[in-house]
């Protein structure tokens, strides 16, 4: 259990270094226009990358695109109501009563 | 100028919507690591030293699957890699601030934190007290994950597994996606991250997550168009 305990304190020195880097170092460096531009794409690009997969990705790894994978159908639920309420509480509360209801049902 | 009382609970009331999700994350976090073999005081643990939910989950489903050490730490690296991207974005705007604020930051700088301070960021108008804001998304996000990876440590097999809990995170991904997706390019990075990230599932490491979001950025500027 100990060697958990080690990756575990090994895991945060990293995390905690990673999310450091840039605030801590960036006096150090000048940051070239081209790259400031892109790291405007960070949230809407990670964040499609986080949840395509959870969407399209079964748990056996493979790829559903189907009317049968209720996570997509749930998720494109969501979506539609993000974008017509842009409301947090509400796309939540539309995904998961979607899946729910998406499970009993099919 | 609003005071720094204000922008703090502006970004606690900010990240109360989304809490709920963290919530129901945090007790199957709980309830996965018992599960997996991890002793409840390694699992808390994990929630003060690492404070990175899905990191967490991967490591759990690592340490369940039986995994070296070495796979451990290396797979939560690269999941963790996009917390470069985030630094890096943040960062000019936290230059001001001394190297205890920069640090008490960093450490805080989770998904749900980072995208909601940053969109605080972007705005126009009086920026002086915004480390504040970004300070309250924070701590409402991580008073929260502690108590609720407690409560599922706590409660274990009294919380139905059947219940989709997992999902209220993508969910919470998508709240906070839709709203800054504004023109062509922020489209064509989304498009372009969420094919990458499916064309790019093999790779070892869950590689394929930095892969798919370095992708996207680089459609984003070429859509744009280079600005001098």
């Amino acid at each position: 259990m100990n060697s958990l305990w080690l990756a575990a304190i090994v895991a945060g020195v990293i995390t905690f270094a990673l999310r450091l880097s840039f605030i801590m170092g960036l006096e150090r460096i000048q940051m070239p226009a081209v790259l400031r531009q892109a790291l405007r794409f960070v949230p809407i690009a990670v964040l499609t990358a986080l949840i395509v997969p959870e969407l399209l990705i079964q748990r056996d790894g493979t790829l559903a695109l189907s009317l049968q994978n209720t996570r997509l159908l749930a998720g494109l639920l969501a979506t539609a109501v993000a974008w017509t309420t842009r409301n947090v509480l509400l796309t939540i509360g539309a995904g998961m009563a979607g899946l729910l209801l998406l499970e009993a049902l099919l | 100028m609003s005071t720094a009382r204000t922008e703090f609970l502006a970004g606690v009331r900010a990240e109360i919507p989304i809490l709920l999700a963290v919530i129901s994350f945090g007790l199957i976090y709980g309830v996965a690591a018992l599960s997996a073999g991890i002793p409840a005081s390694l699992a808390q643990a994990m929630s003060f030293i690492v404070f990175a939910g899905s990191a967490q989950f991967v490591m759990v489903q690592l340490v369940d699957a039986g995994a070296p050490g070495l796979v451990i730490v290396g797979t939560l690296f690269v999941v963790n890699l996009r917390h470069l991207l985030y630094s890096a974005s943040i960062a000019p705007y936290l230059q001001h601030l001394r190297g205890s604020w920069k640090a008490l930051l960093a450490y805080l700088l989770t998904d749900e934190a980072y995208v909601v301070a940053i969109v605080r960021y972007q705005q126009k108008g009086e920026a002086g007290n915004r480390h504040w804001y970004f300070l309250g998304c924070g701590v409402a996000l991580w008073t929260t994950w502690q108590a609720s990876t407690a409560a599922g440590i706590l409660l274990g097999a009294q919380i139905p597994p059947g219940l989709p809990l997992d999902f209220a995170i993508p969910l919470t991904f998508i709240a906070l996606a839709v709203p800054i997706i504004k023109d062509r390019a922020s489209v064509a990075a989304a498009i372009t991250a969420g094919v990458v990230v499916l064309l790019t599932m093999d790779l070892p490491f869950r590689l394929g997550l930095i892969v798919a979001a370095l992708a996207g950025m680089v459609v984003g500027v070429l859509v744009e168009g280079r600005k001098k």
